[in-house]
């Protein structure tokens, strides 16, 4: 007893100090990679599985490779050949579009990403904001098109790659976005053939692949129209991207609207609201609200979808790299092609998501 | 509130403010608009096919459809009918779905519960994992993977030979099979037999344990009898060993059980894929359970293994189920892109009839109609199933 007492008192007068297997480097590594003995042994398997994949992948893909030669080079050298990707850099970007007018679809995507990289900031969100995309989605459409202003006019079958993907997700999710809007206040309507409409749409859109809609738009849309009036291929594409993103954004929003206390509804009904002003003063700006972290996951699945072109035949980034792959030149270099179109896509998908994961952080804090 | 249009003389509201009225009007005329946009498009549609001299009409399917189909899991020739093709390609599509899913949520649940690991190296490389394969195209990921098997793979003739009766080369993985025999007929019979007899011991070992409180060994017997019945059955009939061994003939290997690179490219695509956003759902339903279950399962003195399997699993799964639901649709659907790597599913078998027929409509409709037959029944298993696990609050 008296010898215990004594060892606590010559501890306290020293600073006591937590054994090495608890603090630091040491102890870390204790704690998270050898907790257990399970735990051991998976942290040995993996670092095993890592020290026999890593190294190679490294050697193949920096040490051996090529970065600037022609196709013949790259079979005799045993790495990578990135060189498919510097040599067909610009077609695989641009596609047909006319290689002295490149500079167009350059400055639209520009424009987009300044677009973007503003509405980043919470403060912008304004109507200027508003205003400022609808100019800016035109410029681009303008840029692209051209036939006015002194720009040559470039046929849309010419248009192809990286911008192409671009646009047909960000126009398609603007005008999506409104019909979803419509749908999903539709959906929740008290009249009941509205919603029946509505629901069965939905339903049928929400039912059925991409595909079968891309299929339909590059076989069935032309018949649908009268004679001798015909849409280009990108725009029929274009109609079913947003018919079909409009679906998916009509149950992120009604999602919202279901979020919405019924005592705001009540609260205008007792003011003797219209439902015009109800849904457009009090309703819908709280709902669009919320729904804003999701409707970023759906720009990203939009702008993967995109790549579902390449089946109805558009030159989009995906496609242009196929055709380059088809040069008997570039024959045989898919990997290292496919590689950089997934980091071109992984790269934008990354930042989105970041993006709607740090907006719903601070939306959430500022809610509790 | 009920009484306020009553008590208003009739003669003062004008049909503008009249809400019942008014709502009326609405539905007509947007049932009007669909009405007519509708029979505009179907009367341009009408003239545009008879312009072309196509004929309406599923009269087609009962033609012959001319051409090969790669994989069918029923006998098929070109000579069969076009409604015998779309078959296969149904088939196929269930076939592709069925193991996607089963692999996908298998991955997606080991990734998941991996994210939440508390081994710094496995929760990163998962997320690595989850972020990575999330966030590149399915349909590049299908081209990826497809060009892997066919530009990393010899040819047959230099094919990978690990072992007996195993060939990996461009032509797809052939393996050795048991040759057809009558005894496996029966062997599945008696498993499909051990599984009801499964099914009826565990539902009278829980009445017993309810009653009772002995506990009966489930896993043990219920395996024991999984394996013995088919076992049993072979031995009856004869006990046939004769395998169907793969031999290098020509260009490409005749016999045994082929696994051709166009369909495990899509599986791959698929699995990998849909495994990432499974893993997600999986690891929010187990943090949305309150860790003061885990705590409190633990001072009853659970283990661990126990502890996830009866108390948080069934709470996480209530969370997990509908967006898993999703999951699988998606997968169902994303199996439509098997056309472009040129695995004869539905769509790509219907997108070949309305080259060859010029039946669009019909070719999309069924597509459609194809596929939301999935969509409702995996739809209805599913709110099934959420049913039966949800909350049975007092």
């Amino acid at each position: 007893m008296e010898l215990e007492k004594k060892h606590i008192q010559q501890a306290t007068q020293e600073e006591i100090r937590p054994p090495v297997t608890i603090m630091g480097p040491m102890g870390w590594i204790r704690a998270n990679l050898f907790s257990s003995w399970f735990n051991g042994l998976l942290t040995v398997l993996i670092i095993f599985l890592l020290w026999k994949t890593l190294p190679p992948f490294f050697k193949w893909a920096f040490v051996e490779s090529l970065w600037r030669s022609d196709g013949t080079a790259c079979r005799d050298a045993g790495g990578a050949c990135w060189s498919v990707v510097s040599q067909n850099f610009r077609f695989m970007i641009f596609g047909f579009y006319p290689h002295d007018q490149q500079w167009r679809p350059l400055l639209s995507m520009a424009i987009l990403v300044a677009l973007l990289f503003y509405s980043r900031n919470r403060n912008h969100w304004k109507k200027l904001l508003v205003y400022a995309w609808l100019t800016g989605l035109l410029l681009m459409g303008v840029l692209m098109k051209g036939g006015i202003l002194g720009l040559v006019d470039v046929e849309s079958t010419q248009w192809g790659g990286l911008p192409l993907t671009l646009l047909l997700a960000v126009f398609g999710l603007t005008a999506a976005y409104p019909l979803g809007v419509l749908l999903a206040l539709g959906r929740q309507s008290r009249l009941p053939a509205i919603r029946t409409l509505c629901i069965v749409y939905i339903e049928l859109i929400r039912g059925v692949p991409l595909i079968s809609l891309l299929f339909m738009s590059s076989v069935v849309f032309p018949l649908f129209l009268p004679e001798g009036v015909s849409i280009n291929k990108i725009l029929r594409a274009q109609v079913a991207i947003i018919l079909f993103t409009a679906a998916y954004i009509a149950e992120v929003v009604r999602g919202g609207l279901q979020g919405i206390p019924k005592g705001q509804l009540e609260a205008t009904e007792t003011l003797g609201l219209s439902y015009y002003h109800t849904m457009r003063l009090v309703i819908l700006p709280q709902a669009l609200k919320i729904v804003i972290p999701p409707s970023v996951s759906i720009l990203i699945s939009a702008f993967k979808d995109t790549s579902l072109v390449v089946i109805i035949a558009l030159f989009d980034l995906l496609k242009t790299t196929q055709s380059v792959l088809s040069d008997p030149q570039w024959m045989g270099f898919s990997t290292e092609a496919y590689i950089f179109v997934a980091l071109v896509y992984f790269l934008c998908c990354f930042f989105m998501s970041n993006y709607s994961r740090r907006l719903e952080r601070e939306l959430n804090v500022e809610r509790a | 509130m009920v009484d306020t249009k009553d008590s208003l003389p009739e003669s003062k509201t004008s049909f503008w403010y009249d809400p019942a009225k008014r709502s009326i009007l609405y539905q007509v005329v947007s049932l009007l608009f669909v009405g007519l946009l509708g029979y505009y498009l179907l009367s341009n549609t009408r003239h545009n096919l008879e312009r072309q001299s196509i004929a309406t009409g599923f009269g087609f399917l009962q033609k012959e459809a001319s051409f090969e189909i790669g994989e069918s899991l029923v006998a098929y020739s070109a000579a069969d009918t076009y409604a015998r093709a779309l078959w296969v390609g149904i088939l196929n599509t269930v076939l592709i779905s069925g193991i996607g899913i089963v692999l996908a949520v298998t991955l997606g649940i080991l990734i998941g519960i991996a994210r939440l690991s508390n081994n710094w190296l496995v929760s990163r490389l998962s997320s690595v994992y989850i972020e990575v394969f999330q966030d590149i195209p399915v349909l590049l990921q299908l081209f990826f993977w497809y060009a892997f098997c066919y530009e990393m793979l010899p040819s047959p003739r230099q094919a990978i030979h690990p072992m007996t009766g195993i060939f990996l080369s461009n032509r797809g993985l052939v393996f050795a099979v048991p040759a057809t025999h009558p005894a496996h007929r029966y062997m599945c019979a008696a498993f499909s037999c051990a599984l009801i007899a499964v099914f009826f011991l565990r539902r009278w070992s829980r009445k017993r344990q309810e009653r009772t409180g002995r506990t009966f060994p489930m896993l043990g017997t219920s395996l024991g009898i999984l394996l013995f019945f088919p076992i049993g059955a072979w031995w009856l009939a004869g006990a046939p060993t004769a395998m169907s061994m793969p031999v290098l003939k020509g260009f490409n290997f005749e016999g045994g059980l082929t696994i051709s690179p166009e369909f495990s490219a899509l599986l791959m695509g698929l699995v990998l894929y849909t495994a990432a956003f499974v893993a997600e759902i999986v690891r929010a339903g187990i943090q949305s359970v309150n860790r003061g279950q885990t705590e409190a399962a633990m001072a009853l003195g659970l283990k661990s293994g126990r502890v996830l399997s009866l108390v948080i699993l069934p709470q996480a799964l209530r969370v997990i189920v509908p967006p898993l639901t999703s999951q699988m649709l998606n997968l169902t659907k994303n199996s439509s892109l098997a056309v472009a790597i040129g695995y004869p599913d539905f769509v790509s078998v219907a997108g070949t009839t309305i080259n060859q027929t010029g039946q669009a409509i019909e070719g999309v409709a069924m597509i459609m109609a194809v596929y939301l037959c999935f969509s409702l029944l995996t739809s209805a298993f599913m709110n099934w199933y959420n049913k039966k696990i949800a909350l049975v609050e007092r």
